[in-house]
């Protein structure tokens, strides 16, 4: 007999596809890190208030304590493990080491994940709750230290590491 | 959390016949799947219209933006003719939840999110289980109504969208298994009376398929201002969308009544006394009830209409 409130997905994560039951109820954080050994996504509030489970979905950021593992079958998920590739840092990540971007590090890999998102919006023309003139008509707004809080405030940071973690963004963005 | 059945909708038609019951449709899940965790939501079964072709904004021969309800909250605010034709409306998505949120969120599950009241997540209340009664008005309620609220509920209407959406005359349409509809904004919340728990005026297993913005209310002047408990990433205490179109001037307030409260009296006062604005503004709010813990409101509300208005005018 089927079980109605169990799915068989193919989750892609980090390019790799995993063939796993669910019950529907499992959020893609806690599949990500039960049953698929990804630890870097934390659980901080499990309600989308903290930032901490932050992974790209199909390369926009998401919280994955809100989404269901089967609601992402098909997408390509990339948690904080998956942003180097098998390769070097990415310079983002080696800037939240020179600058000291995180002490205890539980809101990292979501912090990492959100501004790779947050730079592709950034880039893509988006623009944000501080931009003076949302018009697409005027410049593209310049990423300031007050665009970055403002696009990074879905992370919180209870070790309050904020000053080098918009420091990091900063250097990372103007490095281009 | 409740055990749920779940399947994709193939198309529309699929998804309503699945919709009646104890199902309820899945969009962000950012609303829907936290009050499942919380256990105010129960559904037996989720229908998940995310994938269904209702996302993007077109163009209507009328010059209307049609926006499909699987739009998310970051696709509708980055829009270009949304941003020039509609900047209040990019302004209030963009004030609201965080960067990760709005690329879940869609346009749909935005309208029918549920109250922020910390009561109703916490326990049963009359909007929960009508009868149960509404502790917020003895309790914490700072952060409550004081516009057309009754006895039976003093919540306040949590999306920042739908204020906008308000002042620019929005239409919502929807399909059901009988036919398709559409309900003005206006209309969209029904009066609180005594039936807090009937949230919109939409039939049972209705799926909503697009907010239309009609053409005569685009108006590059307009904005919305959100004040909040801290600067980003929290909910409106009070908040305004004010536009200026062709020899009139549209207001709608967020955080102060269970709907977005269009400012019918200020607006006809500023008909007749042109620029008068915080008298306007005193007009529309001697109408409000405060309760003891949020007579604030009505002061900050005064106060934004009057500002707001008074930067925003021609
Ligand atoms: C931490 C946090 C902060 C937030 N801050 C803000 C804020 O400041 N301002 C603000 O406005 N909002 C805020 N939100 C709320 C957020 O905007 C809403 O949760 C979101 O817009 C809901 O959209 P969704 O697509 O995720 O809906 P879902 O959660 O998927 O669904 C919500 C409801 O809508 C129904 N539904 C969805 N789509 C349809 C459809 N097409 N037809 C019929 N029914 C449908 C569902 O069945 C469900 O009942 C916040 C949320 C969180 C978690
Ligand atoms: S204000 Fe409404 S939602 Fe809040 S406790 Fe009272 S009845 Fe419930
Ligand atoms: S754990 Fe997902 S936002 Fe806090
Ligand atoms: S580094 Fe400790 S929470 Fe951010």
């Amino acid at each position: 007999m089927t079980n109605h409130h169990r799915s068989e997905i193919s989750l892609h994560v980090n390019g790799v596809t995993h063939r796993l039951g669910v019950d529907n109820r499992t959020t893609l954080l806690d599949t990500l890190r039960e049953n698929l050994g990804h630890t870097g996504p934390k659980k901080g509030c499990d309600h989308g208030q903290c930032g901490a489970c932050t992974v790209l979905l199909d390369g926009r950021r998401v919280v994955s304590c809100l989404t269901l593992a089967v609601a992402a079958e098909g997408a390509e998920v990339t948690t904080v493990e998956g942003l180097a590739g098998d390769g070097e840092l990415l310079p983002l990540q080696q800037a939240f080491i020179r600058f000291d971007g995180f002490q205890c590090g539980y809101c990292t890999s979501g912090q990492l994940c959100s501004a790779v998102g947050m730079l592709a919006e950034h880039a893509a023309g988006w623009p944000s709750s501080v931009t003076a003139d949302v018009s697409p008509d005027g410049p593209t707004p310049v990423l300031d230290a007050a665009e970055v809080r403002e696009r990074m405030s879905g992370n919180l940071c209870r070790c309050g590491a904020y000053p080098s973690i918009v420091r990091a963004v900063l250097e990372t963005e103007a490095a281009g | 959390m409740k055990e749920f059945a779940y399947q994709r909708a193939a198309d529309i038609r699929d998804a309503l016949i699945a919709g009646g019951g104890g199902a309820r449709y899945l969009a962000g899940g950012t609303n829907l799947v936290d009050l499942m965790k919380e256990g105010v939501e129960a559904p037996t079964r989720l229908i998940d219209v995310r994938r269904l072709p209702l996302d993007g904004i077109s163009e209507a021969a009328d010059g209307a933006l049609v926006i499909g309800a699987t739009t998310t909250n970051s696709d509708l605010a980055a829009h270009p003719e949304v941003r020039r034709r509609y900047p209040a409306l990019s302004q209030a998505v963009l004030a609201g939840a965080s960067g990760q949120l709005r690329n879940m969120a869609t346009v749909g599950g935005n309208l029918l999110q549920r109250t922020r009241c910390a009561y109703f997540a916490a326990q049963e209340c009359n909007k929960r289980v009508p009868g149960t009664g509404c502790p917020a008005i003895a309790g914490a309620h700072h952060n409550h109504a004081i516009l057309g609220w009754t006895r039976s509920c003093v919540a306040t209407h949590a999306s920042d969208m739908a204020v906008a959406l308000t002042a620019f005359d929005a239409i919502v349409r929807y399909e059901t298994l009988d036919g398709a509809g559409e309900i003005p904004l206006s209309e969209f919340y029904p009066p609180v009376g005594d039936t807090p728990h009937v949230e919109t005026a939409l039939p049972p297993g209705a799926l909503i398929t697009a907010v239309v913005l009609p053409g005569a209310a685009a108006s590059p002047r307009s904005r919305y201002r959100k004040v909040r408990e801290r600067a980003s990433y929290a909910f409106a205490t009070v908040s305004i969308a004010a536009a200026f179109t062709e020899g009139s001037v549209r207001i709608a307030l967020g955080g102060v009544a269970s709907r977005p409260w269009r400012c019918r009296t200020a607006e006809a006062f500023l008909l007749d006394s042109p620029g008068s604005f915080r008298a306007a503004a005193e007009a529309e709010l001697s109408a409000a009830e405060p309760l003891p813990g949020n007579g604030y409101k009505v002061t900050l509300a005064r106060n934004l209409i009057e500002t707001v208005l008074k930067e925003l005018q021609p």
